[in-house]
């Protein structure tokens, strides 16, 4: 049989591909991260590990560990991150239920407006927010007609009246809410709208009330959604800098992707930048194991199924 | 069925909630849409219904050459990456298929990692190989080609694969009992049934370029290398007029038309319910 290296030879140019761009580009963030710098403090990266130099990563923790500037900025995230995976759970799981359960003849309808966000450019759909929450826009005039500007602004998360787009933690947290939950909601329903029907028929036969069938069933057997669709929102939003930026151009509601943008991108500070890149991976890391791990499990249970 | 009730209460609360989540969602967009149409240079007033910031004489998508050029840069670059990522892809996707070794383990995750990395992270990878391992190719339209390819890639290899485990082997082997050579299998029984998945990856892939925003920013050199995505980012906060609510409703309808043709494509040859399950692929 020839054709067992046929396939891989079929396979390469993809694999190269992806080692070249991938897995070197990767390694690059490394080289550079335990690099050094020259005068002009441009990045001389260390491409062999025994010669790499720790200095600025060490820098980076210490200035976290320390509860420098890096340490604020990264509990800041975590802090917008946490309360907008809570609001897409609290708003994506009755939205995912419902559609799964309940939706009858328009679920195909609901699907589809569900599914709809997905594919509308992120920046419109953030764009569409500034126009809104601009001073003179629709969205402030009838946040303040309705007395929302004013509970807002006498809770303290407001800090003007119209000044919803001027540094608002509130704003970057909802953008991000709006944002992100399209991408929530789809594996949530997924997750729910595979429960055998007949394991909550079997709860109710052996005489669970409705209530307890749903916390002792539908629950528990959504909880890997929940977590999948937890982690996939959460991901991008820890590498976010662009939603801060639009709703808010501030540094009051910098977030760690706007500080790596800021040495990256904009400034000239790229081995700071390559130790706090780098760092921000170690974290992620975990997390997307995580999330490749549980998707390609429920792959497989679907396909013997 | 109707002992499956809602235990939080009546079902129509959880109707409301989701009625109201989806105007939500789409009201602000449809609201940045119909001020494309603004016949003055509010985006909050309605001045009445005109086509001037798609066609006018002066400021417009069409005749703006800031305007004019990101949309064509856009569409250059979605181009491209179709052209490369779609065959690259589907080579990958059948050599994942058929390779069983240990190696093939690694490479599966290997491709799946680049839809899960946050993509300032790939942005940043490939503006640091760009700059100092291939300064020959640097950063432009090259190197922004390169970066949509290399995650686009993956989305192509998981649509074509998904449909390959949907058609089984069972074709082919049919064709190889019947004698028929293995290129024949190949060419004549196992690509036209694959050709749906390959036509909805190159959608999906061409609707994921245009919207790119990150790794083609961060790979950009010049103002010649401006999409619409960045367009939208650097001037959303300026004293922009509708015309960029023009460009983003352009930039909508290429994504939403191209997404519909390849469902359509892919329902007419490979059944509804295949299609619905790329069409929610995203995540």
């Amino acid at each position: 049989m020839g054709s067992r290296w046929i396939w891989r030879l079929v396979a390469l140019p993809g694999v190269v591909w992806l080692s070249v761009f991938f897995l070197v580009a990767f390694y690059a963030i490394l080289a550079v991260a335990f690099g050094n710098q020259d005068t002009l403090s441009q990045p001389v990266p260390h491409w062999n590990p025994l010669d790499w130099n720790v200095g600025y990563v060490l820098d980076m923790l210490d200035n976290f560990f320390s509860g420098g500037p890096f340490w604020t900025v990264s509990l800041r995230t975590v802090e917008f991150v946490a309360i907008a995976v809570a609001l897409s759970l609290l708003i994506g799981y009755p939205v995912a239920y419902f559609t799964a359960r309940h939706a009858g003849g328009w679920k195909g309808a609901i699907l589809l407006a569900l599914i709809l966000p997905l594919w509308i450019n992120y920046l419109m759909r953030m764009l569409a927010w500034i126009n809104l929450l601009a001073p003179e826009g629709i969205g402030s005039d009838l946040l303040h007609q309705l007395g929302i500007e004013d509970v807002f602004l006498s809770i303290g998360l407001l800090d003007e009246p119209g000044g919803w787009l001027n540094g608002q933690p509130i704003t970057v947290i909802l953008a991000l809410l709006y944002g992100y939950l399209p991408f929530f909601i789809l594996p949530l329903f997924v997750a729910i709208d595979r429960i055998d029907r007949r394991q909550i028929d079997a709860a109710r036969d052996l005489g669970a009330s409705p209530a307890s069938a749903f916390l002792r069933v539908t629950l528990p057997l959504s909880v890997p959604g929940i977590l999948a669709g937890s982690v996939l929102i959460a991901l991008p939003m820890f590498g976010d800098y662009y939603t801060a930026d639009l709703v808010s151009a501030s540094t009051q509601t910098n977030m760690i992707g706007n500080q790596i943008d800021e040495f990256m991108r904009q400034g000239s500070e790229k081995v700071t930048g390559a130790a706090l890149t780098l760092l921000l991976s170690a974290f992620l890391l975990v997390l997307m194991f995580y999330y490749l791990r549980t998707t390609r499990r429920a792959g497989t249970t679907a396909q013997t199924t | 069925m109707s002992r499956l009730r809602n235990p939080w209460g009546r079902p129509r609360f959880l109707a409301l909630i989701t009625a109201g989540y989806i105007l939500w969602s789409v009201v602000p967009v449809l609201l940045a849409i119909a001020f494309a149409f603004n016949n003055g240079r509010s985006r909050t007033t309605w001045q009445g219904f005109s086509f001037r910031w798609f066609t006018g004489e002066t400021g417009s998508v069409l005749h703006d050459p800031a305007l004019r050029d990101a949309l064509g840069h856009t569409l250059l670059l979605a181009v491209i990456c179709v052209a490369v990522a779609t065959p690259l892809g589907v080579a990958l996707a059948l050599g994942l298929q058929r390779w069983r070794g240990r190696l093939s383990g690694s490479v599966n995750t290997l491709m799946l990692l680049p839809l899960v990395t946050p993509e300032i992270v790939m942005g940043i990878a490939l503006l640091l190989l760009f700059l100092q391992v291939f300064g020959g190719i640097g950063l432009g339209t090259d190197a922004q080609a390169i970066g949509q390819i290399t995650f686009t890639l993956s989305y192509v290899v998981v649509i074509v694969r998904g449909r390959l485990v949907s058609i089984g082997p069972e074709f082919e082997e049919a064709a190889a009992d019947l004698g028929a050579p293995r290129r024949d299998q190949f060419f004549r029984v196992l690509l036209p049934l694959l050709a749906p998945a390959i036509v909805a990856s190159a959608a999906v892939a061409f609707a994921t370029s245009i919207d790119d925003f990150v790794v083609t920013q961060y790979l950009s050199s010049d103002a010649s290398t401006t999409t619409v995505s960045m367009l939208l980012y650097s001037s959303a906060r300026g004293a922009p007029t509708p015309a960029l609510n023009a460009i983003a409703t352009v930039n909508l309808a290429i994504t939403l038309l191209t997404l519909v043709f390849a469902f359509l494509v892919y329902r007419r040859f490979a059944g509804r319910d295949e299609a619905t399950s790329v069409a929610t692929l995203e995540v």
